[in-house]
């Protein structure tokens, strides 16, 4: 599974000149070429190239700092459980950010669903799968209040999610009353966090999407072929199904010689696949990007724009719900604390990885590079001994430079569009 | 002055004034609140006809269109398309009738490329999956977006792949115009499609609006710039303080004309019907 959308790109890249009777190149300024390919990549969702040099020399740095921990297969493994519930509110982030709205509750209604989970199986003894579904119906049910107040009475979501962040704080601590932290006993439950899955799901599900993806974008090229539309170069396509390939064999070889696929691993990375299929390949995503470009044409093309975003407010609670369930399972408690870190992290995490503050820029995709930029360095000064304090500095500066580098790549984008 | 040369009065260039008019309204009257926004207005666009509808700020022309468009309906008047009474209460009406509308602000998604634009809101979607309102078909949309440009003889585009804030504002009105083709109107009504363009980026406006006329469509100009209205149109309507006082078929008047018409300067003027 690669970081890039790639399947995106050879329907962006540039038209050759005479391909088809009605696009004849009339600027020569940006006519196809390397450098305008490489652009055309920077600017769509290759934009992760600086993410990925940011990765590798974190990376680096934290391999030597760590006396050589930190790139082993254990520790990789570790990085894998820690940065699951963040990407999962990530993605959460990154459908709200791409209608141009925010939602500031994510990690309440995750702590929240965690514990009407917890509180289902602990004190009601429902079996595992109720009450995992409790919680999150409880996320759905919590999402489409978010959605009621920002689409349909049009408040503004910054304030909306604040309240919400807020009321859920004191509803998760007046749920687990009087306890401040519920323990969980249902086996089922804590053992998710804590599954590897065996080898031919492990390695057998990634390798069927990969075969899934190489044969799309070679139906897809077949197609545009036959339809006279031009197609990416055999360079491009190699790169196309070459890289993600690559980057999955080093991923699974690597946690493969520990102790294979986290469960929880393959859950993020099945939320981020599904997502990014239903935001760039169905009508609802292109509806979502719609949205956030310009949220009156929408309106005019007939879309239903208050509808669509209470499904978005829906579906970004009800993904906090599963990633806060997970997050019980890995604590094998539900605490009556939210994690103070946990939504900034999510929301950096979106922006890191490319996704745009202002609504309709974006791939789910730069959820991955962007998880292992925070999650690298949590853990990472972890390793080396630095306590939260210098984490958070750490993390804010990162976060600046990442919003830094996207104003810079927009305004260079701009300038040379006109 | 006019690309056509002379012409009968009575008679458009473009296309013979035969049969039904593709669009009619009679006696249109509106009000908001206090103020008489339009007053007893009758206008008519044949197919084939390029029609300019100017006027002073205040003239009553964005009313007269938000009523065609359906944005906000008349009090009183009858609306006829190709001779049926139809009623236009709201924006669907309007485009189910085959009337279609390009505002000033031209409503694109700037993030989203050429062909995302085009289809916006009418996707081709292959298997349908309800909830999500279906997989897209990228190649076919693609193909046929290129289909309608060349028609359209839009030529400058480097890419239908590249988002629409990438290009220039002649080509975002093509862009705009096309998306109104795809859905085979038969009244397209352009609201300042000229406003903001510079000199080349005008002339390729104007030259999409004569291909429109070319494929039969009523089209309906409303412009500020009267250079351009002569340009291209077959005839303008003027409307004056909320009343219809005159239409001019190009070939026959002058700007000088219109211009007394619009200012009420020429008082001879408004008999010129």
């Amino acid at each position: 599974m690669s970081i890039q959308s790639a399947g995106d790109q050879e329907e962006r890249s540039v038209a050759a000149p005479g391909a088809t009777a009605a696009v004849v190149e009339q600027e020569p300024a940006a006519t196809g070429g390397g450098a305008s390919w490489l652009r055309n990549l920077l600017r769509g969702d290759l934009g992760q190239v600086p993410v990925v040099i940011g990765l590798i020399i974190i990376a680096i740095y934290f391999q030597i700092a760590g006396n050589g921990f930190f790139l082993t297969p254990q520790n990789l493994s570790n990085l894998a459980l820690q940065i699951v519930t963040t990407a999962i509110l990530a993605v959460a982030s990154v459908l709200v950010l791409l209608i141009a709205e925010i939602d500031l509750s994510l990690s309440a209604v995750a702590y929240l669903c965690g514990a009407v989970m917890g509180v289902f199986s602990a004190r009601h003894g429902w079996p595992a799968p109720a009450a995992i579904l409790g919680g999150i119906a409880a996320g759905l049910i919590m999402g489409l209040v978010n959605g009621f107040f920002v689409a349909i009475v049009r408040m503004p979501s910054f304030i909306v999610t604040l309240a919400a962040f807020i009321s859920y704080q004191g509803l998760l601590s007046r749920i687990l009353e009087p306890q401040t932290t519920l323990p969980i006993r249902d086996n089922a439950i804590n053992s998710i966090a804590v599954y590897y899955l065996p080898d031919f799901l492990g390695v057998g599900l990634p390798v069927i999407a990969l075969v899934l993806y190489a044969a799309s974008v070679l139906v897809t090229r077949a197609r545009r072929q036959r339809a006279g539309l031009p197609v990416q170069s055999t360079g491009q396509l190699a790169l196309q199904l070459g890289l993600p390939t690559l980057i999955s064999v080093i991923v699974l070889v690597g946690v493969e010689s520990y102790r294979g696929v986290p469960l929880t691993a393959m859950i993020m990375m099945a939320i981020v696949v599904i997502f990014w299929l239903i935001t760039t390949k169905t009508a609802f995503g292109r509806h979502i990007y719609a949205v956030g470009g310009n949220a009156e044409a929408a309106r005019r093309a007939g879309i239903n724009v208050v509808g669509l975003r209470v499904a978005i407010f829906a579906l970004a609670s009800t993904l906090a719900a599963i990633g806060g369930i997970l997050e019980v399972s890995r604590e094998i408690s539900a605490p009556a604390n939210v994690n103070q870190s946990l939504l900034l992290n999510a929301i950096a995490t979106a922006v890191i990885g490319g996704v745009s503050l202002f609504g309709g820029r974006g791939s789910v995709w730069g959820v991955i590079p962007g998880v292992l930029i925070v999650g690298s360095l949590i853990n990472g000064l972890a390793l080396v001994g630095q306590p939260i304090s210098v984490q958070e500095m750490v993390e804010g500066v990162v976060l600046l430079v990442a919003v830094l580098i996207d104003a810079l790549g927009r305004r260079r984008s701009v300038t040379g569009y006109r | 002055m006019a690309e056509n040369g002379t012409s009968t009065p009575g008679g458009a260039q473009g296309a013979p004034r035969t049969g039904e008019p593709a669009l009619r309204l009679t006696g249109i009257s509106k009000s908001f609140g206090a103020v008489q926004a339009l007053t007893d207005v009758d206008f008519e666009v044949w197919p084939g006809e390029v029609v300019g509808l100017v006027g002073d700020n205040g003239a009553g022309k964005s009313t007269l269109i938000k009523i065609i468009a359906g944005v906000n309906p008349a009090d009183s008047g009858h609306i006829y398309v190709e001779g049926k009474e139809v009623q236009i209460s709201a924006p669907t009406d309007a485009t189910r009738l085959g009337i279609e509308t390009v505002y000033q602000d031209l409503a694109l998604a700037d993030n989203l490329d050429v062909v995302a634009n085009l289809y916006l809101g009418r996707e081709d979607v292959a298997p349908r999956i309800p909830s999500l309102g279906g997989v897209l078909d990228e190649t076919d949309m693609e193909r046929r977006t290129l289909d309608v440009l060349s028609q359209l003889q839009v030529t400058t585009l480097k890419s239908v792949r590249v988002p629409v804030a990438a290009l220039s504002g002649g080509q975002r009105q093509s862009i705009a115009v096309a998306k109104t083709i795809l859905r085979n109107p038969k009244v397209v009504l352009l609201d300042e499609p000229t406003a903001a363009l510079g000199v080349a980026q005008t002339r390729q406006v104007l030259r999409l609006i004569r291909r429109l006329r070319e494929r039969g469509l009523a089209v309906v100009v409303i412009s500020h710039n009267l250079a351009d209205v002569f340009e291209v149109v077959d005839r303008v309507v003027v409307l004056r303080l909320g009343r219809r006082v005159g239409s001019y078929d190009i070939g026959n008047t002058t700007q000088e004309t219109v211009v007394a018409a619009i200012t009420g300067a020429e008082f001879g003027a408004m008999t010129a019907e």
